[in-house]
């Protein structure tokens, strides 16, 4: 099985390939060249940075049409934080901005009002527990974490679906929800970092090498 | 969020080390022999310095950082002689997380703002060594803890947040290394000026402290020699949490 993971300029590519070894992965990737996606088997789209500057990176790398292609033919995509971000219609960080639009909705800045109207801090950051969205997440990556499994977290903007069954997972923060994990067929993102939640991060990328 | 338990390794060339008031160095071993111990025990995260770097202006702790990353799957902080948007993304592609900057962001405070634009606030964190003048006013040093700045902590974290930062780690001088609990003082300073996370480090001696910083407004606790000596176990740290949470 070869697993591409996209190289844009933006990521932590180093962690998430090392994630991808332990996770039992054996041909890994790391490219610029998105020819590379048509014979890929997985490909990972990770990302750490402005939602302008990322797309700014997939679109000079000729990426776009060849997510698209890789997506038509049923073969599983993982976006990883602002990788996740993009898998959306656009994004609102900087401006407005399109995203990859292969699920509907769009990124906005997280409110800085929590629960009961008091103020909250950003960037969210630490560990929170997933709670299953509408359709919960049989048959997903998450298929074997127990609800309330906590992620790393670590962002100030967050996706929000337009359609419920889309939302994969969400947590709390101050009482408020924010979207931890998006799902459309086989496309998957997740806003926390699975390379770096331990080893129950390590899973969701052993099921997404697996499922 | 839940507050984070962070284990802080202070990194001089290849080995873990451990001063007092950021002075007497003492070599502990291998960094990443503590940080995979720390991982497997259950750490939210790991927070790296070099402290001697910004002294002679270049750091090989990039590659401290990418031995770790290979066998430690949570978040690293990294900070010490970062003084570019190059030194930045050759961390991060060595598997850090965040970068923390004190000195240069101090000599060139557009640095926050480059940073923050390029990779995100939430990988700028501003590092701040403090050192009580007065009650109630402390001095932002840099290079180490070995030079004034001649600006106020509280205005500095101000200023940082507005330029860009997403988290503040904030270390007295006076406290770090002396076993006698954080600078509450500061860190309830720190932190009632603070929009974004912040890390209270330096001081960590007995139960009670964490909940002490906890409860003085810090977001997340930093704990280092308490730590590579044994006196405490994360699992005791994280208990001392749990009640405090």
């Amino acid at each position: 099985m070869k697993v591409v993971v996209i190289d844009y300029g933006m990521g932590n590519l180093f962690s998430v390939r090392r994630a991808l070894e332990v996770s039992g992965a054996s041909d890994i990737e790391v490219t610029a060249d998105p020819s590379r996606l048509a014979v890929a088997d997985r490909v990972v789209l990770p990302g750490v940075g402005a939602f302008v500057d990322g797309m700014a990176g997939l679109n000079a790398g000729g990426f776009v049409a060849a997510i698209h292609a890789y997506v038509a033919h049923e073969r599983p995509l993982l976006g990883i934080c602002l990788g996740m971000q993009m898998l959306m219609d656009d994004s609102e960080e900087y401006g407005l901005t399109a995203g990859l639009g292969l699920i509907p909705g769009r990124v906005r800045a997280m409110a800085r009002v929590g629960l009961c109207g008091a103020r909250r801090k950003l960037p969210s950051i630490g560990w929170a527990g997933l709670r299953p969205g509408v359709s919960g997440w049989q048959g997903s990556v998450l298929a074997d974490l127990a609800p309330g499994q906590p992620m790393y977290f670590l962002h100030s903007f967050h996706a929000e679906p337009a359609q419920a069954q889309h939302l994969l997972a969400d947590y709390h923060y101050d009482g408020v929800p924010v979207t931890a994990a998006v799902r459309r067929g086989n496309v998957t993102g997740t806003q926390f970092h699975p390379e770096k939640s331990g080893p129950a991060g390590l899973s969701i990328v052993q099921a997404f090498l697996v499922g | 969020m839940p507050p984070r338990l962070i284990a802080r390794l202070d990194i001089k060339g290849p080995n873990l080390i451990k001063g007092v008031q950021m002075e007497g160095l003492r070599v502990m071993g291998d960094p990443y022999d503590f940080a995979r111990r720390y991982y497997e025990a259950g750490v939210d995260e790991l927070l790296y310095v070099d402290i001697v770097a910004s002294l002679y202006g270049r750091s090989k702790l990039t590659e401290v950082v990418a031995r770790t990353a290979r066998d430690v799957f949570v978040p690293m902080t990294v900070g010490g002689g970062i003084r570019s948007i190059d030194d930045v993304t050759a961390l991060l592609r060595a598997g850090a997380d965040k970068v923390a900057v004190n000195t240069a962001a101090v000599a060139n405070p557009d640095l926050i703002s480059q940073v923050a634009k390029r990779f995100g606030n939430q990988c700028m964190v501003l590092s701040i060594e403090a050192k009580a003048q007065a009650p109630g006013k402390w001095e932002v040093y840099t290079e180490t803890g070995r030079e004034r700045s001649g600006m106020d902590v509280v205005d500095w974290v101000q200023r940082g947040i507005d330029l860009g930062a997403g988290e503040v780690l904030v270390t007295s001088i006076d406290h770090e290394g002396m076993r006698k609990g954080y600078d509450i003082g500061l860190i309830a300073a720190v932190a009632a000026v603070a929009e974004v996370p912040v890390i209270a480090s330096g001081g960590y001696g007995r139960t009670g402290d964490l909940a002490a910083a906890l409860t003085a407004g810090a977001d997340a606790v930093a704990v280092a020699d308490a730590l590579h000596y044994g006196r405490t176990t994360l699992a005791q740290l994280r208990a001392e949490l749990g009640g405090a949470a």
